[in-house]
């Protein structure tokens, strides 16, 4: 075996370019592979996390009758006394947060241009608000006693030539369908990374929400974050009443979990598609070493070298510039995922209301992907040696012997 | 005592729809020992002949036996079995494995042979020392001269203590000097270890080594000669 490795790697070193070249292919194609895998386990687990970060959260409480498409504030299709069942869901171990939020839609204009908004009416104080406050660029917060303020996204601010201290009129739907409009000040801008978040959110407290919207005393949901998003199931356990219905991360983002697994089956074949190509590279070279060692096939073959061993000679050289191209691939691999989980990608303003996505995207390389692939390259460049080394065990040794001459 | 047997060996090679009769019906018997000569012009059948003895090719017709054991009843692996052990073969091109040393070269039978290292050391330096090149052991072919490397490869021939050698053309690509220790050695070792040469040659100065020459024409027997005692020399 020992011998038989020795002699391959003497093989590979005869035409040293062309198997460097033949590893690097496959090192060029792995490294892509783990830099895509890493992409998209980078793109789906901040889509996950966005969706629940910025909208979902772990668990919502909703009315049973509220319907999320149509955004009713018809008070049956609310929540009433939402503090209250606020207070009890957060009184759970497992609860982080819970806050009651209040949803509505309008449009908001300024000087002679107008656009639609949904208005969220969220606690101020509450923790959940994490990712606005953090994201607060310019002015300040909400507080819980503002009358008027507004607090607007990124990209709506800069459609709208907005600033803290400016002024805009917001119009929205009330309980009974009519519609009422005020005047409100921009108290801050804030990014959350994703423009399709950004571009049609405006935060207001909730107390001047439910007032506006003629919902006193009540609210679309309560938004809950959970300290492990695992334990989703249990906790929508515990907090099941007749009148409300609850429902999981998984249950609200079902777009996003179906993408992704859409994403894993589309990624394998991707990787097949890559594979094979450099594969080819591989069998291509070995191929040449084959027809250039005819004739010493030939000799070995005399002096009594059965063709599996013949086999096995070009199979451990495969084997060789598999092994070769995959540390070249892990090296290249790590240096670019690196470089992009570090800095990551910017794919601009991408995303539905539904499926945010962030402008940048940061690589997320798993130890499962990387052995996935390296096993998946590992196989098919073995395979890709198996035609060549047949072709060699193959041959007749006195026409291997007359090919050579 | 017999060796090797050819009956009635023809073979035909077609290209195309040309058929060429390299061996017309051709029949011989190989004692143990012998140092014979295949001779003729070209393309009178001399390779195609050892090609036969050595299990490397089959005949279209007619038997071959190797220690009366008949070749086209082995399957491929049986041959490269008994080529392994009963056959050493020495070419007109010098046929090493570019990529090994002089001493991996003559190793490599018995490496498929499964012999173990200490076996093979033992082996391969006594082989390397009766041709002359313990010094040059670790030298990889390309340098070595063309004496030198036809050496190598009757050393490889010799390494599994085959019962027949077979030689096609051995000193075709050397010069005079070179291809007279090439055919000294051969000559020594036949004497001292009694295994059976067999060697193709249209080269007179070769001939002469012969104690049996067996004369092809158009691919039959034209002349068959009786094996001659050792000279002495």
């Amino acid at each position: 075996m020992i011998q038989l490795f020795k002699l391959a790697l003497r093989n590979l070193g005869r035409n040293r370019r062309r198997s460097f070249f033949s590893a690097l292919a496959l090192g060029i194609g792995l490294a892509l592979l783990m830099l895509m895998a890493a992409f998209v386990e980078g793109e789906m687990g901040s889509a996950i996390d966005l969706a629940i970060r910025l909208q979902s959260g772990h668990l919502q409480v909703r009315a049973a009758s509220y319907d999320e498409t149509k955004g009713s504030l018809k008070w049956q299709d609310l929540i009433e006394n939402p503090e209250q069942l606020a207070a009890q869901v957060a009184a759970l171990p497992q609860v982080r947060v819970a806050t009651p939020r209040l949803f509505a839609s309008g449009f908001v204009a300024v000087r002679d241009s107008s656009t639609g908004v949904r208005v969220w009416g969220i606690d101020p104080a509450s923790p959940a608000n994490e990712p606005y406050r953090q994201g607060l660029l310019s002015g300040e917060f909400l507080k819980a006693d503002d009358r008027q303020g507004i607090l607007i996204g990124l990209s709506l601010a800069d459609r709208l030539k907005l600033k803290p201290g400016d002024t805009l009129t917001l119009s929205i739907n009330t309980s009974s369908g009519d519609i009422v409009e005020q005047p409100f000040t921009v108290r801050g801008i804030f990014t959350t990374g994703t423009a399709s978040f950004d571009r049609v959110t405006v935060l207001l407290p909730l107390s001047k929400a439910q007032t506006m919207a003629q919902a006193e005393n009540h609210a679309s949901t309560i938004f809950i974050l959970l300290s492990d998003k695992s334990q989703a199931d249990a906790v929508a356990q515990a907090i099941q009443t007749p009148n409300y219905k609850v429902l999981t991360w998984l249950e609200m983002n079902e777009l996003i979990m179906q993408t992704e697994e859409m994403a894993s089956g589309y990624m394998v074949f991707l990787y097949l598609i890559v594979l094979v190509i450099t594969a080819t590279v591989t069998m291509n070279a070995l191929i040449m070493a084959v027809f250039e060692r005819t004739r010493e096939i030939g000799i070995l073959a005399a002096i009594g070298m059965k063709g599996r061993r013949i086999m096995a000679m070009f199979l451990a050289e495969s084997t060789l510039l598999a092994t070769g191209g995959i540390i070249l691939g892990i090296l290249l691999g790590l240096l670019i995922v690196g470089y992009f989980t570090r800095y990551g990608f910017y794919i601009g303003e991408f995303g539905i209301n539904t499926f945010y996505i962030a402008n940048r995207i940061y690589t997320k390389l798993t130890v499962e992907d990387t052995l996935n692939l390296v096993a998946l390259s590992f196989i098919i460049t073995l395979l890709a040696g198996v035609y060549p080394a047949l072709m060699a065990a193959r041959m007749e040794p006195v026409e291997a012997l007359r090919g050579g001459e | 005592m017999e060796v090797a047997k050819v009956e009635n060996a023809t073979r035909v090679y077609k290209t195309g729809k040309v058929e060429t009769h390299a061996l017309r019906g051709v029949s011989l018997t190989i004692e143990n020992g012998e140092f014979t000569a295949l001779v003729g012009p070209s393309g009178s059948g001399k390779t195609t002949l050892l090609q036969l003895i050595g299990c490397l090719d089959q005949p279209t017709s007619g038997r071959v036996f190797i220690k009366g054991k008949e070749v086209s009843k082995l399957n491929r692996n049986q041959r490269a079995d008994l080529r392994r052990r009963e056959l050493g073969f020495i070419f007109q091109f010098f046929a090493l494995i570019p990529t090994l040393s002089a001493y991996e070269n003559v190793e490599m039978p018995l490496l498929l042979a499964g012999q173990s290292a200490a076996e093979r050391r033992q082996r391969v330096m006594e082989l390397l020392k009766a041709v002359d090149l313990t010094e040059r052991a670790h030298h990889r072919p390309d340098q070595l001269s063309g004496g030198e490397q036809q050496r190598v490869a009757i050393a490889r021939a010799l390494a599994t203590n085959p019962t027949i050698i077979l030689a096609d053309e051995p000193t075709a690509n050397l010069d005079t000097a070179n291809g007279k220790q090439v055919m000294d050695i051969m000559t020594r070792l036949n004497q001292e270890t009694g295994v059976t040469f067999i060697f193709a040659t249209h080269d007179p100065r070769v001939i002469q080594y012969a104690r049996r020459v067996i004369t092809l024409r158009d691919g039959m027997v034209a002349e068959n000669g009786a094996q001659q005692p050792h000279t002495g020399d």
